[in-house]
């Protein structure tokens, strides 16, 4: 039995084979910064106030992760949106968001600093960095959280207090689970954008910026992380090296619209499901929408027959929202479109089927054919407001 | 003149369609309501592999992991005309979250040998993590383009051979390709090999081959004319699948590779549950607020009564 102790060894000294892990409750609480169009987006600022609370139960301070080139620009919102401590790495290199460099920079601050969590926004960026450095780091990591919080869970018989309890849906958002990291460190997880509630900006609060060393260096990727970790054993002393491999990607080019459809800010959401069914139809959706002053959103069944583009897609594959009304027009309401609008403070609901599920969320319901119902609406609302401006 | 193609796929319940009550009275998946499908986006991806071939020239080749029901997954593939289906089946396998699934299936690419391009779906429609598909790309330490809606250009590897040629440095050949971003789109090009994951936008993934599904059904025929379930023989390492007939007797060997935790060399501390981060604490139900739910006659004096009222509360303006 000679393997016998190796078996026993603590899973701490064991770090080399499973990667990074268990390494206590003292780390730090970090958001990946995601920056577009030369923004810090709003899905990183939602995340910062998360952290925030996670931290301050914790007892540990709130990191920022921010790289590019010449980002520095953009700390003091993350300061003011909570961050104790913004990690600038600012090289060329970092200048466009690409998957090799950015998860290679992560993975060194990672391996430097030993935060205990680091949470990413469930962006097309964020979901195709946060499970590359997860894979580096050998760490767990949930996608598409909807709720984060503090707790603990006993496994083997081991209790693990003070873990991340990362709250998602799944199976279509049929069920919700709780999954935790107990044994790996860090604990990451990423975060659909808008179920987090933005942070109220703070501009007194005080900050710390840590400017972190990034250099290039030739050599296959394998090679460098070896020769990462033994720098890390002497200390993590000198720079986060980038090898040639790790930038063999090119950006071509990028095309991102500066205006896009603000699901998550509007007051009103007029959304259409399979039952709006033809071109009219959604003329009708898209005339109350703008009538209204609305957005239009959809369900998945909409946007998967091509009637409407991801953009407007509500629920646990789309975005969340929490609007004024919410008018779901021809929506059965599957469980995974009603969990990205139930907590809407009006729904109104339009279905021909009384026994569609939707109705038992709806606060307001209509049996009837929206071909009928929303003319109406429209007509209602138009002769409305003409009677007000004739009275003022 | 010639790709080697290997394409990722994952046997699904199909969420999307779920018939009767997806949970039951105990609060676990109802798991008879949720029939098995292709994880649609999987299929597109074997759509860009089977024309990126039909222009180049090359091999398909594709992979699953699961239980042995799985083999159906592989079966539909070799249909639409993969040349040659994997199954990654142990009971070591079973409960693997991302990071011991992406451990395992790059193990398996591996051991085909030299390859150009990996591709998988963007997500699958259970969990719809996305993870799986670059935490394989850093595995296999290969670039990773992902959520591609088109892809523009497949440069092949200078100097003929394929994948088995590369390593010059100069002769690498390229795959560039557009993702879908917030708010637009973004055009990357990478050197081969690269793993690409692939969205429904990329394409409308082709129905099975009717010739594809006589052909393989008459090499069964040949043993015997009627089978009716797929059965994986326990005693072979070369990992036959077969369908078994109503006797008990095997038919159509020989098409579905099938790969143990030992014939890919897995570690075992890093497949199935024991080699995965994370943990389920807790499944629950969802069970929404129920609203009071007043209901509004669709005439042109309901409707007007609801609009009056929404707007004397300031809901509409």
């Amino acid at each position: 039995m000679a393997s016998s102790p190796r078996v026993k060894t603590p899973p701490e000294s064991a770090s080399d084979a499973r990667g990074a892990t268990h390494a206590g409750n003292v780390g730090e609480v970090w958001v990946w910064i995601e920056v577009q169009s030369g923004q810090v987006a709003g899905v990183s600022l939602e995340l910062l106030g998360r952290a925030r609370e996670l931290a301050d139960r914790l007892g540990v301070p709130v990191g920022a992760v921010l790289l590019g080139s010449g980002a520095k620009d953009l700390a003091p919102a993350l300061i003011a949106a909570g961050a104790d401590r913004v990690y600038v790495a600012d090289h060329d290199a970092l200048a466009d968001y690409l998957a090799q460099p950015y998860a290679r920079v992560v993975c060194g601050l990672v391996r430097r600093l030993a935060p205990q969590i680091v949470l990413y926004g469930a962006t097309s960026t964020g979901r195709d960095l946060a499970p590359r450095v997860a894979s580096l780091l050998r760490t767990g990591l949930t996608a598409d959280c909807t709720d984060l919080r503090i707790g603990e869970h006993t496994v083997r018989g081991v209790r693990h207090e003070r873990l991340l309890l990362q709250i998602r849906p799944a199976f279509g958002g049929n069920i919700i689970a709780t999954i935790v990291s107990p044994e790996h460190r860090p604990q990451m997880a990423t975060v659909r954008e808008g179920v987090m509630r933005l942070p109220e900006s703070d501009a007194s609060r005080r900050s710390e910026v840590v400017v972190v060393q990034v250099a290039r260096r030739a050599g296959d990727p394998a090679g460098t992380t070896r020769a990462e970790a033994g720098a890390e054993a002497g200390g993590l002393a000198g720079p986060i090296l980038l090898c040639d491999d790790d930038l063999a990607v090119r950006l071509v080019r990028r095309v991102q619209e500066e205006k896009r459809v603000d699901l998550k800010g509007a007051r009103i959401v007029v959304a259409g499901g399979a039952g709006v069914g033809s071109r009219d139809g959604w003329a009708l959706v898209h005339e109350l929408a703008e009538t209204l002053g609305g957005v239009v959103g959809a369900s998945r069944a909409a946007m998967d027959g091509g009637w409407v583009g991801p953009e407007h897609q509500v629920g646990q594959t789309g975005t969340t929202v929490r609007p004024k009304l919410y008018i779901a027009a021809g929506i059965s309401g599957a469980i995974q479109h009603r969990a990205g609008m139930d907590q809407s403070a009006r729904i109104l609901a339009i279905n021909t089927d009384p026994e569609a599920p939707i109705f038992s969320i709806a606060h307001y319901g209509i049996v009837g054919d929206l071909h009928e119902v929303i003319p109406r609406l429209l007509h209602a609302y138009r002769s409305k407001g003409d009677v007000s401006e004739a009275r003022a | 003149m010639s790709l080697r193609i290997v394409v990722l796929v994952k046997q699904v319940p199909d969420t999307q369609n779920v018939t009767g009550e997806a949970m039951k009275d105990d609060g676990t998946v109802n798991r008879a309501a949720l029939p098995a499908v292709f994880n649609p986006e999987d299929l597109n991806a074997l759509e860009e592999a089977l024309r990126l071939k039909e222009r180049h020239g090359g091999r398909v080749s594709v992979i699953t992991m699961g239980p042995p029901a799985a083999v159906q997954v592989l079966r539909e593939s070799l249909y639409r005309g993969a040349d040659e289906v994997i199954l990654l089946s142990d009971k070591d396998f079973a409960g693997a979250d991302t990071l011991a699934t992406s451990y395992t299936l790059a193990l398996a690419v591996r051991k085909l040998g030299p390859v150009d391009l990996v591709f998988c779906g963007r997500q699958a429609i259970d969990g719809d993590t996305a993870q799986v598909g670059p935490q394989t790309a850093e595995k296999l330490h290969m670039p990773q383009i992902t959520c591609v809606s088109r892809i523009d250009e497949v440069v092949e590897h200078e100097a003929g051979g394929g994948a088995a040629a590369a390593g010059a440095a100069g002769g690498r050949g390229r795959v560039t390709a557009t993702r879908s971003i917030e708010g637009g789109f973004e055009t990357l090009t990478a050197p081969l090999p690269a793993l690409l994951t692939i969205t429904s936008e990329a394409n409308e993934p082709r129905p099975p081959s009717v010739k594809l599904v006589m052909t393989y059904k008459e090499i069964a025929a040949e043993a015997l004319a009627e089978y009716d379930d797929t059965y994986l023989d326990p005693e072979s390492d070369e990992a036959v699948v077969c369908m078994i007939d109503r006797h008990g007797n095997a038919v159509c060997r020989a098409k579905v590779v099938l790969w143990n935790v030992d014939a890919v060399g897995a570690d075992r501390e890093h497949v199935g549950l024991h080699g995965s981060p994370t943990r389920v604490k807790d499944i629950e139900s969802v069970v929404l607020a129920q609203a009071d739910t007043r209901l509004v006659e669709p005439t042109d004096q309901g409707v007007a009564a609801l609009v009056r009222e929404l707007i004397e509360e300031h809901i509409l303006g």
